[in-house]
This record gives structure tokens, sequence and C-alpha cells, in this order.
């Protein structure tokens, strides 16, 4: 199934931002501008966002409102990064994201 | 640092209001939200609100968000959107991390704390697994993101959030395998419930999820039924396939900040959490000058939240003298009264848990509705608003005493009595004549007014439904009849689609049946000839 | 709170149970066997699970699970879930980074 809506009997069709790419995990992606990183990878069937530190359990979209925190993935190299709330901007470098994060010099900390 | 007349914590409905109203009387108002958007969780309800006129009813929650803040911003509020308040201190000094950027402190003279709520959880096996969310997730990607949030959804709760938030996932395209809950009776209004049967999705009341299936996503779940002690009856155990699983098990309030500033709180209750006290109309929490509107005192719907921060407001404006006593108590009276009878009904706080046999007209509650999530052909006739009569003409299966009544205020000819007690059930006056207009079905926010014609000639009945989906069927176009539990009853032909700027959003479809099919065809669904 | 108190409190010996390897806290993937054991080892509130386990004081600050280890808490304790003390709410109520925490505007 397509996941993003086209059109919808109350709410019409989406006023989107401009078209961009970005890069997940080394594959080229699209989206809109300005939508939330999370949305973009539903739409391209991306579920999975991050594999935990203790028991490498994979985690996705659970509140989608910027609490919970289970979306946060390494964005620009930045990790940690709430993708529900977090707009996509063209060029994007997004990762999935193992256990907290990353060090400074780019390793990642698992 | 900064100084406002009143700072208000949270841009959702109670944080507006408040703050609107306290502009209104000249206070200078600063709003701050944690979110990128104003509104809180208005701009996902796409249904139209409950109530009366003076709260909005059948008026959708995003124009009433619109609205709201239309209104603020019209009266110089400024709303700080992606400032976090993190922390609320003595003095009345509120941190904020500006913008994810810096970390600035303000004081206000009044503060209102209109934090709102966040959603409960339940543990199963595999509800860490990507797939499991909270409803409320699945209504933001939805109805703000526009993205589906899957293919095949299990909701577990039948509250109203649970089945609001089901309906609007048919709306957007998904399947719903089922609702859940693990109570024995539907949890949320019966006309909610209603809906969604009708288009056939399946209630296991009296159930709960024993585990979501897959190894990296979810692939599926298994239910089981659950005894009087909550544990699962072995051997009950079905599985379903679905990609996705809601949980809308309540909301508590958000109270930390309160709690962190010092007021003082109520004993907990049952079930842990407390509750500031707080002043039973202006919400003024036992430090003078700050005010608890909306869910955060108490969780209840969007209406009574924008109700009760208009009170806040308005008491800030007098605690600082903006407006003196009888100004206020003029402008309480309005807002006590809408607030009063908001919390009248079934559903009302002070009912909360409480099961009724009969409504306040006497009438006995459907079993049907509460067990199944619809009424049963031999019930529906009982109810003051299902009446069989010549011509066209309503029938309102409203069947539980909540507080609305816009169906009575949009019928032009009378044909429609609520009466002056707003969570009156509807009754049909049988003396004015109905002309079809179709008004009454399309301002139903329960969508539980239809209208019928018994006899449209040749052996058949035109049933008129609302209808929320896309694509909308064209006129001729041939189908089938669902009856209220979403069973195929008969084909049934579109005769007439009415859509108007008046009804908004909700079309009117007209279908005709055998006459003998009139009383249980409740929904139209493509599908070859049976 | 005075009988939760009471530090001689004899729960029992500690049983386990099927779903003991339930993440709680999601954050900090505390599982319900942890709570359970710590509440037999002497922890019986949320501020001392909380510290002795860290579920709670992850990314979310326990806005998730805090309702669910109250719970799991006052069942091992055999009382009402009412009858336990919140955790206490600080400062930053959300987390964010310490050079943000530091970087203080003059407000505007």
């Amino acid at each position: 199934m397509h996941m993003r809506l086209a059109d919808h009997p109350i709410l019409g069709k989406p006023a989107h931002g401009k078209p961009v790419t970005f890069d997940f995990d080394g594959k080229q992606l699209s989206g809109f501008e300005g939508e939330p990183i999370a949305a973009a990878l539903r739409a391209a069937s991306v579920v999975i966002h991050r594999y935990t530190k203790k028991y490498h359990s994979p985690r996705g979209i659970f509140c989608a409102i910027g609490r919970c925190t289970d979306c946060v993935m390494i964005v620009n190299g930045q990790p940690n990064v709430r993708t529900c709330v977090t707009p996509l901007e063209d060029g994007m470098t997004v990762r999935t994201q193992y256990g907290v994060g990353v060090r400074s010099g780019g390793e990642e900390l698992l | 640092m900064t100084r406002y007349d009143l700072i208000v914590i949270g841009a959702g409905p109670a944080g507006l209001s408040a703050a609107a109203e306290a502009a209104s009387h000249g206070l200078s108002v600063a709003v701050f939200d944690e979110n990128a958007r104003p509104g809180g969780q208005l701009f996902k309800q796409i249904h139209k609100f409950f109530g009366s006129k003076e709260h909005k009813a059948k008026i959708r929650g995003y124009d009433i968000g619109e609205e709201l803040l239309r209104e603020a911003e019209g009266l110089g509020v400024k709303v700080f959107l992606n400032s976090p308040v993190i922390g609320l201190y003595a003095g009345k000094e509120v941190a904020v991390n500006l913008n994810g950027a810096e970390t600035a402190r303000f004081r206000g003279d009044t503060v209102v704390v209109a934090t709102g709520a966040s959603e409960n959880m339940v543990t199963f096996d595999g509800w860490t697994l990507p797939g499991v969310m909270g409803a409320g997730a699945a209504q933001t990607m939805m109805n703000i993101n526009r993205v589906r949030p899957g293919s095949r959804v299990l909701m577990l709760g039948s509250g109203n959030v649970g089945l609001v938030v089901g309906f609007q996932l048919l709306q957007a395209g998904c399947e719903l395998a089922a609702v859940i809950d693990a109570a024995p009776r539907v949890g949320g209004y019966g006309v909610h419930a209603a809906k969604l049967a009708r288009c056939g999705v399946p209630f296991y009341l009296s159930h709960t999820i024993i585990r979501a299936e897959g190894d990296d996503r979810v692939t599926g779940a298994v239910i089981g039924r659950t005894d009087a002690k909550w544990n699962i009856i072995p051997g009950t155990e079905k599985h379903f396939d679905a990609d996705t699983i809601c949980i809308a098990v309540g909301l508590s309030p958000s109270t930390r900040l309160v709690q962190m500033a010092g007021c003082e709180m109520h004993e907990p209750a049952p079930g842990g959490g407390r509750l500031p006290v707080c002043d039973e109309i202006t919400g003024e929490t036992s430090i003078p000058g700050i005010y608890c509107s909306g869910d955060v005192s108490g969780i209840e719907e969007a209406s009574s939240a924008m109700i009760e921060g208009r009170i806040s407001g308005a008491a800030a404006a007098r605690r600082l003298g903006f407006i003196d006593e009888s100004e206020f108590e003029r402008r309480l009276t309005g807002l006590e009264r809408a607030l009063a009878s908001l919390r009248e009904g079934m559903f009302a706080p002070k009912n909360r848990g409480k099961t009724f046999e009969k409504t306040d007209e006497g009438f006995d509650i459907s079993v049907s509705l509460l067990e199944n999530g619809y009424l049963s052909d031999a019930e529906a006739v009982r109810y003051p608003g299902v009446k069989t009569l010549p011509g066209v003409h309503p029938v309102i299966e409203c069947t539980q005493n909540i507080p609305c009544n816009p169906c009575q205020d949009a019928c032009p000819k009378g044909c429609i009595a609520v009466g002056a007690n707003i969570v009156s059930l509807p009754a049909i006056n049988e003396s004015a004549k109905c002309i079809g207009c179709g008004q009454c079905v399309a301002s139903c926010s329960g969508q539980a007014v239809f209208l019928v014609n018994e006899d449209a000639g040749g052996g058949y009945a035109t049933v008129t439904a609302p209808y929320e989906f896309i694509p909308l069927p064209a006129k001729g176009e041939r189908g089938r009849a669902l009856d209220r539990a979403g069973n195929v009853i008969c084909d049934a032909e579109v005769v007439d689609v009415r859509v108007s700027p008046a009804f908004d959003h909700t079309s009117l479809l007209t279908f005709k049946v055998p006459k003998s099919e009139c009383g249980r065809a409740r929904f139209w669904k493509r599908g070859e000839r049976l | 709170m005075s009988g939760v108190c009471d530090r001689a409190r004899d729960l029992g010996v500690f049983q386990s149970a099927s779903d003991d390897g339930r993440i709680i806290c999601r954050c900090e993937e505390i599982t319900k066997g942890e709570i359970r054991r710590a509440v037999h080892d002497g922890m019986f509130n949320l501020h001392e699970v909380r510290r002795f386990l860290r579920c709670g004081m992850g990314l979310c600050q326990g806005q998730t699970c805090g309702k669910l280890v109250r719970a799991i808490i006052a069942r091992e304790l055999n009382i009402s879930a009412a009858e336990l003390d919140d955790a206490t709410a600080r400062a930053p109520m959300r987390p964010l980074e310490m050079e943000i925490f530091g970087r203080e505007a003059p407000g505007i």
C-alpha cells in the first residue's frame, strides 16, 4: 500500500513543501521539505529507526510528538535527534542509530 | 528577566483560550509550547465536536484551533514555539529552552499551566517493536503528516480516543482489523462505536493483546479473552495479521511542572498519580496566581478545556486588577453555565466508572451497543429518535445521554427536539413535516442521524446516511447496503449524493434498498451485485 | 505512607514470573523482573527504584513508564498504587544539552 495520503475525505489534498532527497543509510530517498524526517521514512516503508543499547532491539515511531524519544536517529552526524519532530531538509544524512550515539570522531557508542 | 502579566505554559485548547481571554482584558501574555505548531492536539482532531453552539459543536477540531489561534494572535498574545518550559520555580519564574538554542528565564505575574496530558500505556510481549504506537501517534501521522501509520491496524482501547482514531484510520484508507478492550463494555460514546461497527469493524470486549508478533517489526498479534481478574482464559487466543498496533488506554494529566512549582496536590487517585488541588471555578492552585486549565487538572474533552482556559484567563485578569469583581462575575456566568452543561450526562467526569442501565428518560441502555459496538435491530426501535412515519423523515440512533444538540438547531422545520436539557435523547416531533434537507444528518457529530423514506415506490425504500470517505460514489452506482453490524444485507443503488459547504465534508449518500431492509440498512459499500 | 516505609516489611521469597523479561522503561531498557527484584531488595518507592535502576531517567524522563513502574512496585508491595508518592519533579523537565542549559539568554 502506498503510505502517503494523496487525498483525504476531510482534509483534502496535502500542502507539502518542495520535493527533496536525503540519504538514509547510504540509500537515496525522497520526501518533502519541512515534513518530519519520520514521515518521509514511513512513506518510504522504513520503520526501524534505531537499535537499543542494551538489547539491540529495534525501535520505531511510538508517540510521534517528540515525547518518547524512541524514534531518534543520527541526523547529519548528530545522534539522538527526534525524527518525528525534526523537519526534513534537502540533502540530509539520516542514519539508523545503534546504541546511544556517536563519539566526536564519528565512532558509534554501542 | 522579562516579565509578563500572564505566562501560559502550553499552546493547546486550554492554554490558547486562557491567553486570548487574558489578552482581551489588556494583559501582556506569553505562551510557551514545546511543539513546532500551536494548538496542542486540536489540529489532529478532524471530527466534528460535540456539545451545543456555545461549545462550537459540529465544528471540526482543526477549524476550532485555527479560530482560537487567530483570536489569540490578533489580541497580541506572543506564542513561543519549539520552546519547552524546563522549570517552574518560586516567584512564578519560568525557565524555557528557547528554540533549542538557549535557556531563558521569564517572570509571570500570573501563570496558567495548561500542559495537557500524556497517553497511558499497557505492556505486552513485543510492545517495543516498531509498529506498536500510541493512538495519538497514528493520528499525528495520518492527519498532520499525511502518511498512513500502517496498512492494517489493531486498536487496543474502546474509549473515545480509540474509537475516534479508529474511524480516522478508516478515513485514511487503512484497514482496522479490530477494536479490542479488556473492559467488558465499550468505554467511549456508543455513536462513535456504531460508526466503526457498521463499516464492518469487529469489537472484542473483555479481550486484550497477549503479544505482538514479528522479529523486527509488527506482523501480527495474538489476543485473548480476559476473565474478571484480567487474566487470559486459556484456549481463547486469536491471531490477527496487522502491521500496526495502536494503544488507546487513557490519558494521564501532565502535572510535573505543577509539582515542581510546589503546588499542593490531592491525595492520589486509585490508579496512582496526583492531581493539583485547584479552585473549582478558576483552577487556581494553592499558590495564588498559578492556575491549572484543561487536562492537567483532570482529563476531559477539548471543549471543556477551552472554557476552563477562558475562566482561568479571566481570573488572572481579575487578580491583577485588569477587570473588577463585577466584570469577572459577568464573564463567569456564561462560561460556568457552558462548562456545567458539558459536564452532564452518562460520560460526565462525575459518572466515570459508573454503569447505567437506563437513560434519563427511562429507556433501557442498549446492551449490544456496549458489547458489540452496535444497536441490535430489536433495540434500535425503542428510542425516541427512531419512529416509523409516512414520507421522508429523520431516524436518530442516539441512545445515550451525552451533552450534544446540534441536530435540534439544524432542523429548519422543528422535527427534532432535544429540549432544554442538552443531554436528553433527541426525539422526533411527529407533527412537524420533514423536507428531507439533510441538515440534521450532516450536523450530527456522532453520525447517528439518517433520513429514511420507508416507501419510495416500486417496493423500495431510501436511506440517507452520512458518508466521510473517498472516493465518493456517483449517482446510479450500485453497491451493497450494510446493517449496523457491518454485515452485507442487500444490493443498494446510490440514488443521490449531496455535497455542500454547509455539510462541512460530510457527504449525504442516499441509497435504495428493498422496503423490508429500511430499518436495517445503515451504510453503503462498493461491491459487486450479490 | 507509613506502611510502605516499614523496612521490616516481609515480601516473602522473590518468585520469578513469565513476564519478568518484558521491558517496562523503554529508554533505559529496564525489565519488569528488575523492578520487582529491586523492590524485594528493599527499594520501596519510586525514588529509590528510579535511582537504583535508572528507570524513568532516560531520554523521555519517565513520561512513558512512570505509571507502569508505579503499578509494578505497588503490586509487589501488595499496596494500592495510590499509596506511593510521585517521584520528585525536577528541572530540566525536558532533556536538553548541557551546552544549551548553560547558555543563558538575557530574556526577550
